[in-house]
């Protein structure tokens, strides 16, 4: 592989698509009305079209035969480096919004550097992302508000996924070596710069929506090395329940 | 209202049906057609959303990210038929909670083909080729039907399942010409999915209990058994083309007819399954009032912060 570091900086950004798509996709279905149903589906494949374009451009970097399937759906856990925050499991309705909405508007602020990109593939699906990211955010941003300030059992619920849930944003702002070697090229996204600007945000939201912010200074990390907590090897094991089950086949 | 009045007003509305023309909500229409179509369509409508279950079953698992985002897709399609049928019977002035609750007690039907299990994906692409084109079978004649609320979602409707079916053909294609294990996947699923899918066009004409009205209505153009034909005289040449066998030996092609002869249905089967007892309807109903119950808490939410807004906005104005 001649860019090593562009490789591993297009799966950190990614991963995260295709874990939060994959939790998504789990609900399809099942939402608590036919409209947001509609729009977690929605959101579902946003992620997954922002995947395709990304592993497809990993793949023509990594240049060894593999498809964007094969990055998608036989890594080792070890081996996906998406933030812990993306792998938690749809506890409740609350707990999902929660995960995107704390998602979200770190991937708006990210891609919103992102376009300014020196790599012109990275800026181009910035850019087409963008559009729809704002859209998750803005659904997202809403959900937090109606359940935060809506009913006594909808608030203490949001509350409960905030809190719990919030131990997992600061990893957000850390940098793994690909992200230093892709700031310093002018290719990648100083995420350390995002971290202001995104607590305020979160932060006014939460107390729009007369939810507390939480207190704890403890945070967890691990999942952009690849040390994942244990919902992972449940999760990918659906998601490569196919391409394990019967390889190298077409379909 | 006398009666006499409301035979001519009855008589009136039999000839604009006859004449073509479209019955829109506001119109006047005789009870029976209100509620014929209540039913229809709500049937209908329960049947989207019901059978977005089997598919989204394997939207975690789909092979490969291009099928993935493919059925996601679809599965949405669904949804959104869900969506507009409904509104649509809401115009005949019943809500959405109400159809929900005869869906929830078992009161209202759906289509019984998604009260059996998707065990493998093939049945992915079974369900696209068979089950769908038994559907625009059913459909397409729709587009003409009276209600114009209910033509006008049917013409949408239809354009969306006739790319799903060529969508489940494709999956199909891909199985049948894959490794022997991807073909056998395809055979068995094409096994599975065959005879329900003839089931789908209803029962036999001597049967049915509602084909006559709905004929004057245009509910319906062509008998169920005509129907039944006219998917498989179009389905079995499909199955011959990708090198699979249809799972019926009595199937055979009759010259003088110029159409194919079929084996007898399973009549027993499709009424155990419609009465409520097949592989999947307990599974189904319980997915349903599961996500409608659990998911009360979010709406009453949505509901309260409305009206909270509601509420500040007038204080601004004031």
């Amino acid at each position: 592989m001649n860019n090593t570091n562009l490789y591993h900086y297009i799966l950190g950004i990614a991963d995260n698509s295709l874990i939060l798509g994959q939790r998504m996709g789990e609900l399809c279905g099942h939402g608590p009305s036919l409209e947001t149903d509609i729009a977690c589906t929605n959101i579902s494949l946003d992620l997954f079209g922002q995947v395709r374009s990304y592993y497809q451009y990993a793949a023509k970097i990594a240049n060894d035969g593999r498809t964007e399937d094969d990055i998608a759906m036989l890594r080792k856990e070890r081996e996906y480096v998406n933030v812990l925050l993306a792998e938690q499991p749809n506890t409740d309705f609350a707990y999902t919004m929660a995960r995107h909405f704390l998602f979200d508007v770190y991937h708006f602020l990210f891609l919103t550097e992102l376009q300014k990109s020196k790599d012109l593939t990275l800026a181009a699906i910035a850019t087409k992302s963008l559009k729809e990211v704002s859209y998750h955010q803005r659904f997202s941003t809403d959900w937090i508000k109606r359940l935060g300030d809506g009913t006594e059992e909808s608030h203490q619920r949001m509350q409960n996924a905030i809190n719990d849930l919030w131990t997992y944003t600061d990893e957000l702002f850390h940098q793994t070596d690909a992200d230093k070697a892709m700031v310093a090229e002018g290719i990648g996204v100083d995420v350390t710069r995002l971290k202001a600007a995104y607590y305020d945000k979160v932060n006014a939201i939460l107390e729009e929506a007369t939810l507390s912010i939480p207190e704890s200074k403890y945070f967890q990390k691990g999942g952009k090395k690849g040390i994942h907590t244990e919902h992972m090897g449940y999760l990918l094991t659906e998601l490569q329940y196919m391409q394990r089950t019967y390889p190298n086949m077409e379909w | 209202m006398s009666e006499e009045q409301i035979r001519n007003l009855e008589a009136q509305f039999e000839e604009r049906i006859a004449r073509d023309e479209k019955i829109e909500p506001k119109d006047w229409m005789p009870e029976k057609y209100r509620q014929t179509h209540i039913r229809q369509m709500s049937q209908h409508a329960h049947s989207e959303i019901v059978g977005m279950l089997p598919e989204g079953n394997w939207i975690t698992r789909a092979p490969s990210l291009r099928r993935k985002v493919a059925l996601l897709a679809k599965v949405q399609d669904e949804a959104g038929h869900g969506l507009y049928l409904y509104s649509a019977c809401e115009t005949l002035g019943i809500s959405r909670d109400e159809l929900y609750e005869q869906l929830h007690s078992g009161k209202a039907k759906y289509s019984s083909i998604f009260n059996y299990p998707t065990v493998t994906w093939a049945d992915m692409g079974a369900i696209g080729w068979l089950v769908d084109g038994a559907a625009i079978i059913n459909q397409v004649p729709l587009c003409n039907t009276s209600f114009g609320p209910y033509a006008r979602a049917m013409v949408r409707v239809c354009k969306e399942e006739s790319f799903h079916q060529r969508q489940g053909y494709e999956i199909m294609i891909k199985l049948a010409n894959g490794t022997p294990e991807q073909k056998e996947m395809a055979q068995d699923a094409l096994n599975r999915w065959w005879w329900p899918s003839l089931m789908m066009l209803g029962p036999t004409d001597a049967e049915s209990v509602h084909t006559e009205q709905s004929m004057k209505w245009k509910l319906k153009r062509k008998s169920n058994d005509e129907l039944r034909q006219q998917f498989v005289d179009q389905t079995v040449p499909q199955a011959d083309l990708i090198g699979l066998t249809i799972p019926d030996p009595d199937l055979k092609w009759n010259e003088e007819r110029g159409s194919y002869d079929f084996g007898e249905i399973d009549w027993d089967e499709f009424w155990q399954v419609v009465k409520g007892h097949g592989p999947m309807n307990k599974e189904r109903m319980k997915a349903r009032v599961g996500a409608w119950e659990g998911g009360a808490w979010v709406r009453d939410a949505a509901m309260a912060y409305a009206s909270k807004n509601a509420e500040r906005k007038d204080k601004e104005a004031v």
